[in-house]
């Protein structure tokens, strides 16, 4: 395997984990996402771009090894690969943290362009996890992508932030603006998935969702304990023990590479009579 | 919750220490500097470069910093590689 990464140049695919709203799971699913095309043998690294609220980093589990950052590669003062973080559990993915320091004006189209042309000699996927909202930090995580996530909750608020996301990704944009490109491709991931609250008619269904949106499906991740868990640890959930979260994710992973995967609504077991009882704890 | 949660089971407590104490750790660092990165760092790597090129002729992608942070101490490793063929004494300036 390790011949043929050397043989074949990189994919260098450029893909954007984005949202609109915040707290709906981008940094899990970019970790997540991330970890598990690792894990199939593709050389990944995701890279933070929510300037001044750091959080990959603890979600990946390296908070304690960060030196210097995104901002820094930009700004001139460290060497990219000074910044990369490779991760301790597999040795093809890599993570760029950004600065907890500065501010979202530290980021530059030039710069953040110049980065992702030299990891894309290296990587075959690049995975920016955008910050939450439509500002600049989340203007520059999507303006080169190739590829988009849109991660959705069925959720009101959610499902419209994501349509306008949608709106964005198809126009402000590298591959919007250059004639003749291929659009960027965008699909739908949706997480905190309820079956127990959509058979009870209290969620909104991924078919109302998608109806909705009107872009493919790349996902369904169950609203799950083995999330909550993961983020604990600092492990994505693709590397943690297994679970209905993380077979979903890795079923998104696969087609994501271009795998045709069954979708299947994975769903952790109906709560018991105790849990309808005193409902949940979290 | 407390009392039902005795019924979620030992594992789920023991990530959520881990949680607690990795935010803990972190977050100390954090305060102390009122910032994330310390951010002496570029300089501090700059600082040394100069310092060895009076003697050695080296890039500053030869200096590699890295950086463990735990409860107690944090640690900070410098790595300088010396390109071969350099020669010591060599003029950092031509």
């Amino acid at each position: 395997m390790t011949e043929q990464l050397k043989e074949d140049p990189p994919l260098g695919r450029v893909v954007v984990i984005t949202s609109g709203k915040g707290g709906v799971g981008k940094t899990t699913s970019a970790a997540a996402i991330s970890a598990g095309l690792a894990k199939m043998g593709y050389k990944t690294v995701v890279i933070d771009f929510d300037v001044g609220l750091r959080n990959l980093d603890m979600t990946m589990g390296c908070e304690r090894r960060v030196v210097f950052d995104f901002i820094n590669v930009i700004q001139g003062d460290a060497r990219l690969k000074q910044a990369l973080i490779r991760d301790k559990r597999l040795d093809n993915l890599s993570i760029l943290p950004t600065s907890q320091t500065r501010d979202k004006d530290a980021l530059t189209k030039e710069g953040v362009d110049t980065v992702l042309t030299e990891l894309k000699q290296e990587f075959d996927y690049i995975i920016c996890d955008s910050p939450a909202g439509i500002e600049r930090g989340a203007q520059l995580a999507m303006y080169f992508a190739d590829e988009a996530v849109v991660v959705t909750n069925p959720e009101v608020s959610s499902v419209r932030d994501s349509d306008r996301v949608l709106g964005l990704l198809s126009s402000q944009t590298r591959r919007a603006e250059t004639e003749g490109s291929e659009p960027v491709k965008a699909q739908v991931l949706l997480t905190r998935h309820d079956r127990t609250r959509i058979e009870n008619g209290e969620m909104m269904t991924v078919e109302d969702v998608l109806e909705i949106l009107a872009v493919p499906l790349l996902g369904i991740i169950p609203e799950s304990q083995a999330v909550l868990r993961a983020s604990n640890i600092g492990t994505p959930v693709t590397l943690d023990e297994p679970s209905a979260a993380s077979r979903s994710y890795e079923d998104a992973v696969a087609r994501l590479t271009g795998q045709e995967v069954e979708m299947r609504i994975a769903g952790e077991r109906r709560p018991g009579l105790f849990h309808r009882l005193f409902g949940r704890s979290a | 919750m407390n009392l039902f949660g005795l019924n979620l089971g030992s594992r789920r407590a023991k990530s959520a220490q881990t949680a607690k104490d990795r935010l803990q750790i972190l977050l100390a660092h954090e305060r102390s500097r009122g910032s994330g990165t310390p951010d002496y760092l570029p300089d501090l790597q700059r600082d040394i470069v100069q310092a060895v090129r009076k003697y050695v002729d080296i890039e500053i992608e030869d200096v590699d910093v890295r950086m463990d942070r735990s409860r107690d101490i944090s640690s900070l490793e410098i790595n300088v590689e010396i390109p071969a063929g350099k020669k010591p004494g060599s003029d950092p300036n031509t």
